[in-house]
């Protein structure tokens, strides 16, 4: 019964970890990670989705990896420990990409072996990886993988949809549409980010001062 | 003898915002006259669109955010109006829509609404727009009054040097909306000045720095500050109190930074004209300018840091 109970408590613990990346701590609108690659390559929903696959994989390897090593990585060179073995996943990611998805990795470009310093996957390292088990490191990984794809492909269709009339390159728009163009360039990225972020701050003190009413 | 004690400041003025910006409307009347006359009947209906997109948008957002409804001051009809004489009278009235919402909503009360912006909002919708539709934005028309049949398109006369002073003076020339008549421009600095609504500064060195850096790079500074939108930029645009330096010191630094960007995008930029992006620029650094160039407090030695 007692073994059953602590199955249950860690699967649900599993689940909690899990969603933590997708809503709570999701990687680009609530700890404002990442921001450079989400602000440059969200210029089409595929390209969104391209750059979140990428991280994830990433992001899920270095986690396992630096979990099983953390009993034996030093503390004054963990850093560098982390980054060697990051670079390992970006390299495999990047020869892949180019082995089998030649447009995805022209249109991401320096994008791809920038993630080795990708503040994510360095801060899921340091503030998660090295201090949990691997099983939940790799959950932590997938969770804030995915929670950065979603917010990137979110980032991505809403560029495309308004710079271009189409989403995932289907035409949404008609022909009568006249794309706006400040949308697809640098500043329009900072422009969309900006308003989601206000959106989703908006949204979660509206949901934060429901709970303090309710618990008074 | 009755003292009263009372707290600093001490001088009081009879300005309000709303009177503040009714004094610019005041003077934008000629230049719209003269939008009207030269562009027919477009003008006339991208005025009111913007003007109507400006205010709507400014009730819908303060309703929406529970704010105080503030168009009584003038700033939203302002904001439309400088809006609709920076198209060009080609435009469709959508643009005009969507540049309205834009500067209210995005560029205005994101930022905090009046006196939180940190562009001028007209200017930033209009930067918006030139960057999106830069084909509806460049296209011009020769000025036919109300016969719209006729109308030619045809580049800005800064591109092609082809229009005498006269012409360029009286406004008879392509051009957005307000920018073409110099005379009506003028007119309305004259009102400016002497209800001391702006102060001179500002407007007079942008355009004598315009003149002497094109002088610098090469052309005829005269032409140079005649021709394009400048003048209009100058004496409406720059000196939006908000987004322009509030001493002496700063307000000729952004002055003379608008005057050499103008020409620096003019002679080497793709864009034949620079003074959006020029103004927009020294708005964007204006709260540093402002930083860098306070007055000494009075007791306070050079340097001494009080706060």
């Amino acid at each position: 019964m007692v073994i059953q109970k602590e199955k249950n408590m860690s699967k649900k613990n599993l689940k909690g970890i899990f969603l933590n990346g997708i809503l709570d701590e999701n990687p680009t609108f609530r700890l404002v990670l990442g921001t450079c690659p989400t602000l440059a390559v969200t210029t089409s929903a595929s390209n969104g989705v391209g750059m979140g696959i990428a991280a994830t994989i990433v992001l899920m390897g270095s986690n396992l990896v630096i979990s099983s090593l953390r009993n034996f990585i030093p503390k004054k060179v963990r850093i560098p420990s982390f980054i060697v073995i990051i670079c390992m996943f970006v390299t495999i990611v990047q020869m892949l990409l180019k082995a089998y998805l030649p447009d995805l990795n022209d249109a991401l470009g320096v994008f791809i072996p920038l993630i080795v310093v990708n503040c994510i996957i360095l801060a899921r390292a340091e503030a998660f990886a090295s201090k949990n088990a691997p099983l939940a490191s790799l959950t932590d990984g997938l969770g804030m993988g995915l929670g950065f794809t979603l917010s990137l492909t979110l980032m991505g269709s809403i560029r495309e949809l308004i710079g271009a009339g189409t989403i995932f390159g289907v035409t949404i728009l008609g022909a009568s549409y006249d794309p706006m163009k400040l949308i697809t360039v640098p500043a329009g990225g900072f422009l969309t980010y900006g308003l989601l972020l206000g959106i989703i701050n908006a949204i979660s003190n509206k949901k934060k001062n429901k709970n303090n009413k309710g618990d008074k | 003898m009755n003292l009263r004690m009372s707290t600093a400041p001490h001088i009081k003025s009879s300005d309000t915002t709303s009177s503040l910006m009714r004094n610019v409307i005041i003077a934008l009347i000629p230049c719209t006259m003269a939008s009207i006359y030269f562009f027919g009947l477009n003008a006339i209906i991208l005025i009111l669109v913007s003007i109507a997109s400006a205010i709507l948008s400014e009730v819908i957002f303060e309703k929406l955010s529970h704010k105080k409804v503030t168009i009584n001051d003038g700033s939203a009809f302002l904001t439309g109006l400088l809006l609709a004489l920076n198209l060009p009278s080609s435009a469709p009235w959508w643009i005009a829509l969507l540049g309205s919402a834009f500067a209210i909503i995005i560029v205005k009360q994101l930022f905090g609404g009046l006196g939180g912006n940190f562009i001028n909002p007209a200017l930033g919708a209009r930067g918006m727009l030139v960057v999106s539709w830069a084909s509806i934005m460049t296209n011009f028309t020769t000025p036919t009054g109300f016969a719209t049949a006729d109308a030619v398109t045809s580049a800005t006369p800064l591109a092609t040097n082809a229009a005498d002073y006269t012409s360029l003076l009286f406004g008879n020339i392509p051009g957005t909306m307000g920018e073409t008549s110099k005379l009506m421009i003028l007119l309305g600095l004259a009102f400016l000045l002497i209800t001391r609504t702006i102060k001179w500064r500002i407007p007079v060195v942008t355009l004598a720095s315009t003149a002497l850096f094109s002088f610098i790079f090469g052309s005829d500074p005269l032409y140079a500050v005649l021709a394009g939108g400048i003048m209009f930029g100058a004496v409406f645009m720059a000196t939006d109190y908000v987004t322009s330096p509030m001493t002496a010191t700063g307000q000729y630094i952004y002055s003379v930074g608008i005057g050499l960007l103008v020409v620096i995008i003019r002679v080497f930029g793709n864009y034949p004209e620079g003074v959006t992006f020029a103004i927009i620029l020294m708005n964007v650094i204006t709260g540093l300018i402002d930083k860098y160039c306070r007055e000494r407090v009075y007791g306070h030695s050079k340097g001494e840091k009080h706060e």
